[in-house]
């Protein structure tokens, strides 16, 4: 079972049509137990790093978050990808979940606009890594955002070009964080969070 | 690169699509969900979903009907028509709404842009716009589906829901609308060039050439059409694959199995 963590920062409807329409069991929930019990995690999350990181550790869950992501597969989508990582910038300095090294900044794409909104090609860093397994070089995928992780090259499974790289899926063992939205990518997309629903059974 | 988007707009009253819609291989050629559902095969990077319903029963079909399609298609959905506060988007995004467009309450009411981004974020509010231009230069923003002109100037207005919080403008031009002779480039020029988020064109495309011609002549980000997608005068992958020999950047679609 797949656990979408609840926490108030997020639209969960799309992220929750997807997994129903692939026909993976999940449970949407804030639950530390009901987390600790789940096969695999997604952290979802729309909105301002401060806020999401407030409103996670008020429902208690940083902790928790920390802590499970040792035992069973993580997937951070958009907001939640960014909170994986050691900090931000937003709005001032926070602390994220520090569970991939990296730190969240501010898009200064040359001449572009930010946000970075739309569908944009993908450049495969980590062929052999397991969400990728039905995606090819150059397929598209929806990404809105005006913050980046940078991270270390290790980290970076695909990237993509937005007046300069911009790091759109991260993995460090069985962590991943997908800047863009896997649940409005298409059949590109659902690839993706169907080889996250295996990777747990 | 970021892709220009091809965007579907889907008129719905009564939990049909407006506008004769004749679709080979689609059983119930008035069923919003199965174009939504066939337009996506097609490649479609976005669609819209506007609500031409005036009653309040209309509403609760109408939100079925995203419902209904954001259990089926993966790709961002914006509901438009009717909204009028806060609760209304938020009703919409519980549907399964990506983002929310807001035309004549915004106007009326400008405060309702801010509150819908400081709540949902800026990535979920589109500002549609209905303008014309003037006989002495510039343009004016309409309400009320057109029917009413504010006197209000486009390009104040554009800057000003920026400044509140909209993430996107659909710039619909009532001057090419329905013309078929392509899309409003000086008027799309004029609001790209006033703002820093993305622009929608809509209005005015009647075939192929019009759509490589805005993305070479404005900087708009998307375009949007209705009729001649429904009356499949041309498919979404046909735009998409002229615009690509057209050397203009769009996603490539392809059947993913796993």
């Amino acid at each position: 079972m797949i656990a979408i963590m609840d926490y108030g920062a997020g639209n969960l409807f799309s992220v929750q049509n997807a997994l129903s329409y692939l026909g993976e069991d999940f449970v949407v929930t804030g639950d530390a137990d009901t987390l600790r019990r789940a096969d695999g995690l997604i952290l979802p999350g729309v909105g301002a790093f401060p806020d999401a990181m407030r409103m996670l550790r008020e429902a208690d869950l940083v902790d928790c978050i920390r802590e499970e992501a040792i035992k069973k597969p993580l997937l951070g989508i958009c907001l939640g990808m960014q909170m994986l990582f050691s900090g931000s910038e937003e709005f001032g300095f926070t602390e994220g979940l520090d569970l991939i090294p990296g730190q969240v900044r501010l898009m200064k794409p040359a001449g572009l606009k930010v946000p970075h909104m739309g569908w944009n090609e993908l450049e495969i860093k980590k062929p052999d890594c397991p969400l990728l397994a039905d995606t090819a070089e150059g397929d598209s995928v929806y990404f809105v955002h005006s913050y980046m992780a940078v991270t270390q090259p290790q980290y970076l499974a695909a990237v993509c070009d937005y007046g300069g790289q911009v790091t759109a899926l991260v993995q460090r063992g069985h962590i991943f964080g997908a800047q863009f939205h896997p649940e409005k990518s298409g059949a590109v997309g659902l690839s993706i969070l169907r080889r996250f629903g295996e990777l747990i059974r | 690169m970021l892709a220009k988007r091809v965007i579907p707009c889907l008129d719905v009253r009564d939990g049909k699509v407006v506008k004769g819609v004749q679709f080979l291989g689609v059983r119930d050629v008035g069923d919003p969900v199965a174009l939504a559902a066939e337009y996506d095969r097609q490649g479609a990077d976005e669609l819209v979903f506007y609500d031409i319903t005036a009653s309040y029963e209309g509403r609760g079909v109408f939100l079925d009907v995203v419902r209904e399609t954001a259990k089926q298609v993966f790709i961002p959905l914006t509901v438009g028509g009717g909204i009028a506060s806060v609760e209304d988007m938020r009703a919409a995004l519980r549907a399964g709404a990506d983002k929310i467009s807001v035309n004549s309450a915004a106007v009326k009411n400008p405060e309702l842009i801010r509150q819908g981004a400081d709540l949902f974020g800026s990535q979920c509010i589109v500002l549609g716009v209905d303008a014309k231009k003037r006989e002495n230069g510039g343009y004016d923003v309409f309400v009320k589906g057109g029917r009413e002109n504010t006197g209000i100037d486009l390009i104040e207005w554009v800057k000003k829901a920026e400044a509140l919080g909209a993430g996107e403008i659909c710039l619909n031009s009532m001057d090419a609308d329905g013309t078929r002779e392509g899309f409003d480039l000086p008027m799309l020029r004029a609001v790209c060039g006033a703002v820093r988020i993305p622009v929608i064109a809509s209005g005015g495309c009647g075939k192929l050439e019009d759509f490589s011609e805005v993305f070479h002549k404005t900087d708009a980000d998307a375009a949007l059409a209705a009729s001649l997608f429904h009356f499949r005068e041309l498919t979404v992958g046909e735009v998409k694959t002229h615009l690509a020999a057209a050397g203009i950047p769009v996603r490539k679609c392809r059947e993913v199995t796993a």
